[in-house]
């Protein structure tokens, strides 16, 4: 085993450009994921933030009787699907707007803002469709004028995080694919230059699996520091970001180490289908 | 094979042997090597030699017959028994096959490191071999610091230090002078003489005459003598 690490490390020596580009290339291609995988999680969170404050508003038409409101909260907050439900006087209307809105405190005055009923969906319900049926049947009270909710925006953000995991996904294939054609390169040198060394090794009765396992040990070692340094970058990258534009989450230790773990496997992997191609011809 | 010699430990049935562009290298090749033996392999350039030799260490497999190494069936060896019995065997070629870049005692024990022999078992191994060969003065010399003859001699070390029971010699002395030749063939003597069979392909008829050891002579890969047949005929249709 020693020794076989030993030939492991003399084949970066021989080929040091190409074990850099091997090592460059799996990092491309596990930044590529990293990166994507960093979206996605980042727009995860905000759309479950976003989910949790997901609220209905129906608004009602000026001379709506106290009564008549009332009578309404209390049948919707009967559907199976609502958490809770709350009429919103004018007044509070304009309580609220004035706390949120500081700077426009002077602009509002009682008349511009209705009254509404505002609905908070249970957990679980809060995904595009179930929001549309709730606000469809609100719709239905007559005195009912307008119907607020986070639209199609959700929707939308859903489908950015899907484009985020497919173009991810994608890149990062390209990549690694990439990275085990520059492997098989790097191997085809390596065994082409060591090929008389490979010829005793056989001829005295060395095993296979003990020619093979330098080329396996140096894949596995390229990878992961490319995995490394995808890491690396990815953290960078998440920095910069959460400095410049937004903060964001950035992947938990045990997620890290895995992206890692892929690196040491797409090196190795790399390897082992390239070696016993090129062995044949020695 | 109903005689009362040593049993075989190579036999080859009826071998042929086919190359997909050159066709017909060994055509019904049938011989036993005994335990302990000598034997000289001849014949003209492309009779065939290297790839009988090649059939001993399972280099080449038969297209037809069969081959049988120390119990090994060249039909069913899978790639693990190849590697152990290589592990028995010497092999040394014409052209010595060092590592240039390693000393002659780093060519020998690269033998045993590669096959996981212990560290400790190593060191005397090597020594011993290098003793056999009267190279023990030139254990730390490069490959390129040595004459042809000594570098022979390194390859035959490296071919003897795990104790193979036949070693196997593609022109050893080809590539060597007449003095280098008669001290490679004295050494080779000195080997079988300790027990080890050796089968020893060679262009040199004048070595062959002078030694009166047993001959097996190859053309176009047809066997057309076998010195032991020819003194006991009734083995010819064994
Ligand atoms: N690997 C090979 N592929 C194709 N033909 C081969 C190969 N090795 C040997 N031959 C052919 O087989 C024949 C015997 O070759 P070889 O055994 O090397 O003869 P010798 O060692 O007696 O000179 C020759 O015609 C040679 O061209
Ligand atoms: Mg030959």
């Amino acid at each position: 085993m020693r020794l076989a690490f030993r030939e492991a490390m003399m084949g970066f020596q021989r080929a040091p450009l190409l074990s850099a580009l091997s090592i460059i290339t799996i990092g491309f291609s596990l930044f590529a994921f990293g990166l994507f995988g960093l979206v996605a999680l980042n727009i995860r969170n905000a759309v479950q933030q976003v989910e949790e404050r997901v609220e209905i508003r129906a608004f009602l038409t000026d001379g709506t009787p106290v009564e008549a409101a009332a009578a309404a909260v209390g049948d919707v907050s009967g559907f199976p699907e609502v958490l809770k439900a709350e009429f919103v006087s004018k007044e509070q209307a304009l309580v609220l707007a004035k706390r949120e809105l500081k700077e426009f405190r002077e602009e509002f005055d009682a008349s511009v803002l209705p009254a509404s009923i505002d609905v908070r969906l249970k957990d679980g319900y809060r995904d595009p469709r179930t929001v549309a049926a709730v606000a469809a049947r609100l719709r239905a009270y007559p005195f009912v004028d307008e119907v607020r909710y986070g639209d199609d925006w959700v929707e939308k953000v859903y489908r950015l995080r899907n484009i985020a995991t497919v173009a991810g996904i994608a890149l990062g294939l390209a990549f690694a694919a990439v990275s085990v054609i520059i492997i098989g390169a790097t191997i085809r040198m390596t065994v082409l230059s060591r090929a008389r060394e490979i010829a005793i090794m056989r001829m005295v009765g060395a095993t296979d699996s003990f020619v093979r396992s330098p080329f396996l040990i140096e894949g596995f070692t390229k990878g992961i520091l490319g995995g490394l340094m995808a890491l690396f970058l990815t953290w960078a990258a998440h920095q910069i970001i959460s400095s410049q534009l937004i903060e964001t989450q950035f992947f938990d230790p045990k997620l890290s180490m895995l992206g890692v773990a892929a690196g040491a496997l797409i090196g190795a992997l790399g390897s082992a289908l390239s070696v016993g191609r090129h062995l044949r011809d020695v | 094979m109903s005689e009362a010699k040593a049993p075989g430990i190579i036999r080859f049935s009826g071998v042929t042997k086919e190359y997909p562009r050159t066709g017909t290298a060994l055509a019904g090749v049938s011989l036993e090597i005994a335990k302990g033996e000598f034997v000289f392999l001849t014949g003209p350039s492309g009779s065939g030699k290297s790839t009988l030799l090649k059939m001993i260490y399972l280099e080449e497999r038969p297209s037809h017959g069969d081959v049988k190494v120390s119990g090994v069936l060249a039909s069913s060896a899978r790639g693990g028994d190849v590697a152990t019995l290589r592990r028995k065997l010497g092999i040394v070629f014409q052209d010595f096959r060092l590592l240039e870049d390693r000393t002659a005692e780093q060519n020998v024990s690269f033998a045993l490191e590669v096959i996981g022999t212990p560290r400790t078992a190593i060191g005397p191994k090597v020594a011993r071999a290098l003793a056999q060969v009267g190279l023990a003065s030139k254990a730390a010399s490069l490959p390129r610091e040595l004459s042809g003859g000594e570098q022979q001699r390194v390859a035959i070390a490296r071919a003897l230090v795990n104790d193979p029971f036949v070693l196997i010699a593609d022109e050893p002395t080809g590539n060597l002078d007449e003095r280098a030749t008669r001290g490679i063939f004295q050494l080779l003597r000195e080997i079988n003489g300790a027990g080890t069979a050796v089968v020893m392909a060679t262009h040199d008829l004048e070595l062959i005459r002078r030694s009166g050891l047993r001959t097996i002579e190859l053309n176009r890969g047809q066997m057309v003598f076998d010195s032991a047949a020819e003194a006991r005929p009734a083995e010819d249709n064994a």
